[in-house]
């Protein structure tokens, strides 16, 4: 069996506001592989974000973790104090973002800021620095590393800031990649490109890459596993050819019926009705039981857990022998 | 016998000036648009499809002369716009619309629904005063939202809703062309999902035409009747939809339809990669403007820039190549 890198266990993240304390995470459990890419789908407010967040321990300040543990190479991350996580981040977990504009300095040379993290993390010297920032560089495919090590973020094109965004996050050859929609900002042929630098570069640096995206086109090309999570909670957990064959969940299968793709052609596409229940408005059940077709009294009262179901993990009462057949 | 095409743009040029730098006197373009000829029979939905930077927004401001083209013309139902003066424009304005991607930027945050779909109705005068109500409510009804909505302001409503909201002003003039700008690429697949289906259905029940602006291929190919694929401000394909995906003849096209990632993990496509980025508009390449990233690219390509030329029905293509 291959070896665990990352394990999520039962993490629930909640908020407290004015309406009292908002449940944003319940209950959520991952498992990444070493050399693995696992990608985490799910629309706007559904938590993925969050949970990567919650990796890094970077969750909000109004944020509080009330259960669960992420175990990383078998340390707890939560126990750990802050100077602890801080050597690990950047170092042995890295991250990337979605919009590679803001999270670039604009006053420092692209050069400048990857230099950093590696005084920082491998106290390499000055000269050090900067033949390994333009080594990385040069491994993230930008043209004439030498001088673009001094250029500044604006002087380069979204796909090219993404790219040394990448060597930024790779230059201390992390176990663990997050990259937290790494190309939804960027145009197809762009993300195309970034895309096959990832996994390029995953094997040849062995790094687990965390993958989150609202793109199932993405997850497909990229992931081993897939985790689709709805409203704070990880409906399904699947091995990705498996998963694209036979989605389990009835939101899985809502969402992939509802993406007009290059192969099909549909007269209509099929919708998933209404809207994401707000936190303040989470049914008690199911978080799914407000949009559900196949929704059962039991569903409304009771939230079904994560269980093993066919080498997958599914959390819907359909899956147990406490569902009740429909009547053909 | 000819199709009765309700919009016809011919040769349109929007050209930006930039200043190279703050006190050189040469000016230089940014041809945003660069001579782009299309037309749209009634009742069709066109597919403009391309990357950022390609000029396809552009166009569709130019069409509705949100913005001044620097050239050409838009032929709707025969009549040139830029040939009218204020007055008539604003009449004309009446039959064209346009629904924009940001359903937060484009909806005036101080205004209640009413103000914001009434204003149309009352300044063309679309139905009388007594009436406007009650068919104000009818036009939310049929995007998919209860009367009750009226009173509310557009912070109260989420994404989907908002760009319904958008759907239901640009519908109150009852209008014949309605250009789509981005307009299902802020939401969520969900949601998506159900406003392409209002798009369709609004589209059959009033005969609408639509211009669909969008840089996603899969939404394209899901509700158009033709594409045409942009790159650095001209047209370099434009065909009926079967044609094109089954057949794409621009290395460009080829390009795109391959850099989507299939959702099918077992059918790996062949990727063609394209090298480097998008070129600058600003001052372009004399010959083909695909040139420096074409993997079929040839000398004459970066000499002479490739006219349009037909290889089949109605199938145009800009390329020396093909």
């Amino acid at each position: 069996m291959s070896e665990r890198l990352l394990e999520v266990k039962e993490l629930s993240i909640g908020f407290d506001t004015d309406d009292g304390f908002l449940p944003a995470l319940d209950k959520v459990s991952l498992t990444l592989n070493k050399g693995e890419t696992l990608g985490v789908v799910g629309e706007s407010g559904s938590g993925k974000s969050l949970t990567s967040l919650s990796i890094m321990n970077l969750i909000p300040a109004s944020g509080r973790a009330v259960g669960g543990e992420i175990l990383f190479k078998g340390k707890n991350l939560q126990e750990l104090g802050e100077e602890q996580i801080r050597r690990i981040r950047g170092n042995e977990i890295s991250m990337i973002f979605q919009e590679p504009m803001t999270s670039l300095n604009p006053v420092y040379s692209v050069g400048e800021q990857i230099m950093e993290v590696l005084r920082l993390h491998q106290q390499a010297d000055k000269k050090t620095a900067r033949a390994k920032t333009i080594e990385m560089l040069r491994l993230v495919g930008i043209p004439s590393p030498e001088k673009r090590v001094d250029d500044y973020p604006h002087q380069l094109s979204g796909g090219m800031r993404q790219r040394v965004m990448i060597a930024m996050a790779l230059s201390c050859q992390p176990d663990l990649l997050i990259a937290d929609e790494p190309t939804t900002a960027l145009d197809v042929t762009t993300q195309a490109q970034i895309l096959d630098l990832m996994s390029d570069l995953k094997d040849r640096l062995h790094t687990s890459i965390l993958l989150i995206t609202h793109d199932l086109g993405v997850i497909a090309e990229t992931a081993d596993h897939v985790a689709v999570m709805y409203a704070g909670k990880v409906v399904e957990y699947a091995e990705v050819k498996r998963f694209f064959r036979e989605p389990l969940h009835p939101y899985s299968r809502g969402l992939m019926n509802s993406i007009p793709t290059l192969e099909q052609t549909r007269e209509r596409l099929e919708v998933i009705r209404g809207v994401v229940p707000t936190l303040q408005q989470m049914p008690t059940g199911c978080r799914f039981c407000t949009r559900c077709d196949e929704k059962q009294p039991l569903c409304e009262v009771e939230s079904p857990p994560l269980l093993d179901y066919q080498g997958s993990q599914v959390s819907c009462w359909k899956y147990t022998e406490r569902w009740e057949p429909v009547p053909t | 016998m000819k199709k009765d095409n309700i919009l016809e743009v011919k040769n349109l040029v929007k050209w930006f000036p930039v200043k190279k730098s703050l006190f050189s006197k040469t000016k230089s373009y940014l041809k945003a648009v660069d001579n782009v000829s299309f037309s749209i029979p009634r009742g069709e939905v066109l597919g403009l499809v391309g990357e950022s930077g390609c000029g396809k927004s552009t166009t569709g401001r130019a069409i509705l002369r949100l913005i001044e083209a620097t050239q050409g013309e838009v032929l709707l139902e025969g009549q040139d716009l830029y040939r009218l003066d204020k007055t008539a424009l604003k009449e004309k304005r009446k039959d064209m619309q346009i629904v924009f991607q940001d359903p937060y930027a484009s909806l005036n945050p101080r205004l209640t629904i009413r103000s914001i779909i009434g204003e149309a109705i009352k300044l063309h005068q679309v139905v009388g005063e007594k009436e406007r109500e009650a068919f104000m409510e009818e036009l939310l009804y049929e995007v998919g939202l209860g009367k009750h909505f009226l009173n509310h302001f557009p912070h109260q409503f989420s994404g989907g809703q908002r760009q319904r909201i958008g759907i239901a002003r640009a519908l109150a003039v009852r209008p014949k062309l309605v250009v789509m700008d981005e307009a299902v690429s802020a939401l969520d697949v969900s949601v998506q999902a159900q406003v392409l289906n209002l798009f369709q259905d609004l589209q059959e029940k009033y005969g609408l035409t639509y211009l669909f602006i969008t840089h996603n291929l899969s939404v394209v190919k899901h509700i158009s009747n033709r594409i045409a694929v942009m790159y650095l401000g001209q047209i370099v394909e434009l065909a009926d939809k079967e044609t094109f995906f089954q057949n794409p003849q621009h290395p460009y096209s080829r390009a795109l339809l391959s850099a989507i990632p299939s959702s099918n993990p077992e059918l790996k496509r062949e990727r063609i990669l394209l090298k480097g980025d998008l070129t600058s508009p600003v001052d372009p390449p004399q010959g083909c403007r695909f040139f420096s990233r074409c993997p079929e690219a040839q000398s004459i390509c970066r000499e002479i820039q490739p006219p349009q030329k037909e290889v089949g029905n109605g199938h145009l293509v800009a390329c020396h190549v093909r």
